[in-house]
């Protein structure tokens, strides 16, 4: 199981260079990321709503906005840190192929003189593809995500 | 340092006709008096009934500084009262929401109220007898706001004791909490979802102004829309958009669309914004739901409703509203310098799903602390909370379209992108902030 722990490592670590279309090309062609309004207890991505809950066509939207020099609030750029610990497998299901992981962390985003620091569970639906892991659904469950946040412009 | 609070004529000073002064941004001091005479004196949104849809349900927020909860009464009834505890100040509830039961009890001396404020018991009773507690506020249990109105639903309240009255203030701009309820077939709408919530650091008015800003899309969210715009780049023009896509490529509409889209100005600040049309004009019709509004209103009515989906209505200082998709946005300032606000969505009964997911989805991409699109905006704000320190200019203009007899109506009709929209919510600022009349809460 040590490349699906390698796999969520060198996930984050890819957020945190700024490699944000080599990040997107993990996703598996159905894939989601998703952060529930209510955290670990939603149910579902439809019947409340979310902080975030995109497809690779969203999430597409948001990496080229990125790129564009007229993204003002990237003036001065965000930088991510996501410090995570050890995943724990929470299902490996050998039928379908798909591997659940939940990784706790805590996210620190900086920009200019200001950083924003978040808690919570990262947590991982992975499927094995022809050319290695890929991800159906990134799901965040945040520690507060209720109360009033300041704007989070990179992906946890 | 100025000195603003016996001073009306400086006050009245800061907003001038076609501009206003960059201390109605910055001033600790304002920010203090608006609490006392804005705020205090004017109908703020508190919530929606269906927050607190069973007897002994409340719902607790803060109102201008000031702690309140919204309680379902045993009648069905929903009042306002300040959670206070009538003994040391104690907060009754200090979760968000919950169910207190048939009445609430302080947790610090066991101190208990009726579901309506008035005063159940105490322990130690005998040590109070002889003594002026049954004559004092202290003894009158939980003091009720007596100034709340439930309008279809939508509950507001005014601080003060003395004030307009809940239908001379508002007027004209309810047509759009009607128009929201109206577009459920059975006349009936619930909270849902849940809300999001983006605290940012600007002052409260350059959100609000920025909610009648039609200048501002093209090139503030140019890199939002650029991106939308080239990911959709050759489909063919009936192909069926994503909602993501349905919802956010209008934003790059341009500044001849949002012109003639049209705008309305009322008295007390309050304004409706695409009287014409709107970036929420041309979603993806739905025929089932269309039948359905016919049968419930009748052929005419029901295209009336539906034909109306303004941009945004200003319901002067607390709330905006949009009929479609069924979404408020709720301003609560926190400070000169610091702002929350909320995205609500709505369910309408007898309205398909889609009509739901709709709003979610709009709030989700648009008012979301993850939006693709605020992230600029909030920049912007921020940017100009700094920027307005810099010297040799003290203003902010507000010329666009400036004509002196713009001010001889309360209710002016115009072109989308007449700043008269932004000048019209500072006149009813400093008429409530500068007038020697208003009460003091």
């Amino acid at each position: 199981m040590t490349d699906v722990f390698d796999f969520v490592v060198a996930e984050a670590a890819l957020l945190d260079s700024g490699r944000f279309d080599d990040w997107l090309a993990l996703f598996a062609p159905d894939g989601h990321y998703w952060v529930p309004l209510l955290g670990a207890a939603q149910v579902d991505p439809l019947s409340h709503n979310s902080i975030a809950f995109d497809d690779r066509l969203l999430l597409q939207l948001r990496i080229d906005r990125l790129k564009n020099p007229r993204t003002h609030s990237q003036h001065p750029r965000s930088h991510c840190q996501h410090v995570l610990q050890h995943p724990v497998i929470e299902c490996d299901d050998k039928a379908t192929g798909e591997i659940a992981l939940r990784t706790p962390f805590i996210y620190v985003e900086a920009r200019g003189d200001d950083q924003v620091l978040l808690a919570g569970a990262c947590r991982h639906r992975l499927v094995r593809g022809p050319d290695g892991l890929l991800i159906r659904q990134k799901r965040i469950d945040l520690l507060n995500p209720q109360r009033a946040l300041p704007a989070i412009q990179l992906f946890i | 340092m100025h000195n603003y609070r016996d001073r009306p004529e400086a006050i009245q000073a800061l907003v001038q006709d076609d501009r206003v002064h960059r201390d109605l941004y910055l001033s600790d001091e304002l920010f203090a008096l608006e609490q006392e005479r804005l705020f205090a004196n004017t109908w703020l949104y508190v919530g929606h009934t269906s927050q607190v849809p069973n007897p002994g349900d409340y719902w607790s927020l803060e109102l201008a500084g000031r702690p309140v909860m919204m309680v379902r009464q045993a009648d069905g009834v929903v009042r306002v009262l300040y959670n206070r505890c009538a003994h040391k100040g104690s907060r009754l509830v200090s979760d968000e929401s919950g169910n207190t039961g048939k009445f609430f009890r302080c947790p610090y001396h066991a101190w208990t109220y009726r579901l309506d404020g008035a005063p159940l018991a105490l322990p130690l009773k005998d040590g109070y007898a002889g003594t002026r507690l049954a004559e004092c506020e202290s003894g009158r249990g939980l003091v009720p706001l007596a100034q709340v109105e439930v309008y279809r639903e939508f509950v507001f309240a005014r601080i003060s004791d003395a004030g307009p009255d809940f239908k001379a203030y508002f007027g004209e701009v309810l047509g759009a909490i009607d128009n929201m309820v109206d577009r459920s077939p059975e006349g009936r709408l619930t909270v849902g979802g849940g809300v999001l919530r983006n605290v940012m650091r600007c002052n409260w008015k350059m959100y609000l102004e920025n909610i009648n800003d039609t200048v501002h899309p093209m090139s503030t969210h140019e890199s939002a829309t650029r991106a939308a715009a080239d990911l959709w780049q050759g489909r063919a023009a009936d192909e069926p958009k994503p909602m993501a896509m349905e919802q956010m490529l209008p934003f790059g509409a341009g500044y001849d669309f949002f012109d003639k889209m049209g705008a309305r100005v009322f008295a007390n600040g309050h304004s409706v914004l695409g009287v014409n049309f709107s970036i929420h004009s041309n979603y993806a019709p739905m025929p089932e739901y269309e039948a359905a509004m016919r049968a419930a209103h009748g052929e005419q009515r029901a295209a009336d409703i539906l034909q109306r989906s303004p941009q945004n209505s200003v319901f002067f200082p607390s709330l905006s509203v949009k009929g479609s998709p069924q979404a408020i946005r709720v301003i609560r300032p926190l400070a000169a310098d610091r702002t929350l606000v909320e995205a609500w969505s709505f369910r309408a009964a007898g309205a398909p799903d889609l009509l739901f997911e709709r709003a979610m989805s709009y709030n989700r991409l648009v008012f979301s602390p993850m939006s693709v699109l605020a992230h600029d905006d909030v920049h912007l704000f921020e940017s100009m909370q700094h920027g307005l320190r810099g010297e040799g200019n003290e203003w902010v203009s507000l010329h666009r379209n400036f004509d002196p007899s713009e001010r001889a109506a309360p209710t002016v009709t115009t072109n989308g992108t007449n700043e008269l929209l932004m000048r019209n919510q500072f006149r009813a600022w400093a008429a409530y902030m500068a007038s020697s009349d208003v009460a003091t809460p």
